[in-house]
């Protein structure tokens, strides 16, 4: 739990910190073998918690990708059970979803930004003023989910935030070569929504964009277009490599700007030590957890599939268990 | 209750129609929208008057975007509504596939249990009224191959009206194909009557006999009938299974019939390959090797696309082609 103000920007940075931390040992989880993959989210960290930070997890929601580690941190979500997914425990993680305002990790891209629209309906209908968030990046905003989503909300007014991280590169494909006209954020006119872009990397000005965006939400003025321009510091995926598509010069020109740095920057230097040893203390934590979670019991391979399982799928159940007795 | 008193003949149209109507009565938290099931009542008036009666907040118009209209459903599903779309045409479900495979089917699971997906998704479906290309496909297959889907299609109005009060009373999501061809046929039952539902995935004797088993579903029970008596003119006495669920089917309930008959001819109007009556006649084999005397025979479509109005005729199953079949599994000889 936050005790402090979110828009402090010590609570930012710390949460940030947090999730630079976690990924960088993700990334060594995945090289000692332990992770089989990993969706490095470097350079990704304001936009993540700048934004999530922001929501009221007593009434709002969010519905993320598979690369928005921070935006877990910020909602306090249990960090080993999101990253069960990753060790290939549990496809969704281990988390529970409603109680941690995060829908299931999800690798369809564009597809749960609809779901964020049909909750923003169910949020307007059951009068509640809470407002769903929706990440996606660049790459996700040419599917016609997207659009057919972004079409949705402007028709219905629901409370819900398109939240672009347009972080220039969807996989190996630049924007310029995947967003016609070239920003996101443009298209929300389209749709008579509003639209805006912000640094993605400064923490404390995507806080306030989404806060605003929050607020115009739950006094009934409709859905809005985040655009955040940012930068994926690392490759893709670990099994991905960046060499082959992109310049060593871009990719130090964006590392000056660092939002974990310019964060920093603006902190005396023993709130960023602490921050650091905050960080370091999470991570052994989730490490410990990661490596002691062991493989959910195969029966659970029958499990959760329908809330009132089919004969014939009981009776699957039952063959394979006879033959494992056997 | 409604308003209506209930008429003693309904077509399946009205059944549907009034079965949605107890369904927002019974629970308020009931949402019906799709393309143009406002206003119009639905392209087959199967929404008629539904707006008027619960306000435009539980029955209301979408924008046309079926993958939007099914990702919608999740979101308000999470939010603990009970949503029943409608897909205004099943050739035009396609663009939804993506949410109804990858997220609908599976979000139950990929939360270990934590998110309900009570999702009904109305789909009005199959062949027999000449209708232009993509507005008659068979997709019962497609969907019954799909983990955490259930598939179900009424044969008349007193089944579409207990099915679907069913299927929206399920707690996973459930596709229901509506037979378009039976849309306007009337039968005599009354919806107000207090009816004890078996569980999902029961079939239902459509019709008694003991030399062979007819299995259908949809539009294609009533064809069944016809063939039925047909053949009772020539002493022959065909039982007609009505499938209702082809996911889950009713394993137990073919067998008992089949054990009975030793003769068994499954119906569909979906093509030959990979359809259904594939998974019906493993499902025979597997349980009645023993009693059957023949093989069991498949009259289906053909593997061909869904041909224009002049020709539909010879695409769906005939009555001679139901015939030949059964003469086929009476004549069966070994060796």
């Amino acid at each position: 739990m936050q005790e402090r103000d979110p828009r402090d920007l010590r609570e930012l940075h710390r949460l940030m910190l947090v999730a630079r931390r976690l990924d960088e040992e993700a990334i060594a989880l995945q090289r000692q073998g332990v992770l089989p993959g990993y969706a490095p989210a470097q350079g990704q960290e304001a936009a993540q918690v700048g934004s999530a930070a922001a929501l009221d997890p007593a009434r709002d929601f969010a519905f993320p990708g598979y690369r928005d580690l921070g935006a877990a941190v910020a909602l306090g979500v249990d960090l080993v059970a999101y990253l069960a997914t990753h060790l290939g425990i549990w496809h969704g993680g281990l988390y529970d979803p409603q109680a941690s305002r995060l829908a299931p990790f999800n690798a369809v891209v564009g597809g749960p930004v609809t779901h964020a629209v049909g909750w923003a309906m169910g949020a307007k209908l059951d009068g509640t003023g809470g407002a769903a968030i929706t990440y996606f990046g660049d790459g996700a905003s040419s599917q016609g989910d997207v659009h057919e989503a972004m079409n949705f909300a402007g028709v219905y007014r629901l409370p819900v935030i398109f939240f672009c991280q347009n972080n220039g590169w969807a996989i190996s494909v630049p924007t310029g070569r995947q967003v016609a006209g070239g920003s996101v954020a443009a298209r929300a006119a389209g749709y008579g929504i509003e639209g805006h872009r912000v640094d993605g990397n400064d923490v404390v000005a995507v806080f306030e964009a989404t806060r605003a965006a929050l607020d115009r939400a739950r006094d009934g003025g409709g859905p809005t277009v985040i655009e955040a321009m940012t930068y994926r510091m690392g490759p893709h995926s670990t099994s991905d490599d960046p060499g082959r598509y992109r310049a060593l010069a871009d990719e130090q020109a964006w590392a000056a700007r660092d939002p974990l740095t310019r964060a920093a920057a603006q902190l005396p230097a023993d709130a960023v030590t602490a921050a650091e040893e905050h960080a370091a203390a999470v991570v052994r934590e989730v490490r410990e957890g990661l490596c002691a979670l062991d493989a959910p019991p195969a029966d659970e391979l029958f499990s959760f599939v329908y809330r009132e399982p089919t004969k014939a799928l009981l009776e699957q159940q039952r063959a394979w268990k006879e033959t494992l007795d056997v | 209750m409604s308003e209506l008193s209930a008429p003693a003949e309904l077509s399946l149209q009205q059944a549907l129609n009034l079965a949605l109507r107890h369904a927002c009565e019974d629970d308020d938290r009931v949402l019906v929208f799709g393309q143009d099931v406002g206003t119009l009542g639905g392209v087959f008036r199967v929404t008629d008057g539904l707006q008027d009666k619960f306000g435009e907040h539980r029955v209301f118009d979408t924008p046309l975007a079926e993958s939007a209209i099914m990702g919608m459903a999740v979101g308000l599903a999470m939010h603990g509504w009970r949503p029943v779309p409608e897909i205004q045409f099943d050739g035009f479900s396609y663009p939804a596939i993506d949410q109804i495979v990858n997220q609908v089917a599976r979000m139950h699971y990929r939360s270990r249990g934590v998110l309900n997906m009570p999702i009904t998704l109305r789909l009005p479906s199959f062949g027999g009224i000449r209708a232009p290309e993509h507005h008659g496909e068979s997709l019962e297959a497609l969907f019954a191959h799909v983990p955490g889907l259930k598939v179900v299609s009424p044969a008349g109005a007193s089944e579409g009206y207990h099915l679907l009060r069913q299927a929206i009373a399920d707690p996973d999501p459930v596709i229901f194909l509506e037979p378009k061809a039976r849309y306007w046929h009337r039968e005599s039952f009354d919806p107000t009557a207090e009816v004890t539902m078996p569980p999902a995935g029961t079939s239902r004797i459509a019709r008694p006999g003991r030399h062979a088993t007819l299995i259908a579903w949809g539009a294609m029970v009533a064809r069944c009938l016809q063939v039925a008596e047909l053949a009772a003119e020539d002493g022959v006495e065909l039982e007609v299974l009505d499938l209702r669920w082809l996911k889950p089917i009713d394993a137990d309930g073919l067998a008992a019939s089949v054990a009975r008959t030793r003769r068994a001819v499954v119906v569909h109007e979906a093509p030959l390959t990979a359809g259904l009556g594939a998974e019906v006649a493993a499902l025979v084999t597997e349980r009645c090797f023993a009693d059957l005397r023949a093989p069991v025979q498949r009259v289906t479509g053909f593997d061909v696309p869904y041909p224009s109005g002049a020709l539909e005729d010879e695409y769906l199953p005939t009555p001679d082609r139901i015939l030949a079949a059964v003469q086929t599994t009476l004549e069966y000889r070994r060796g």
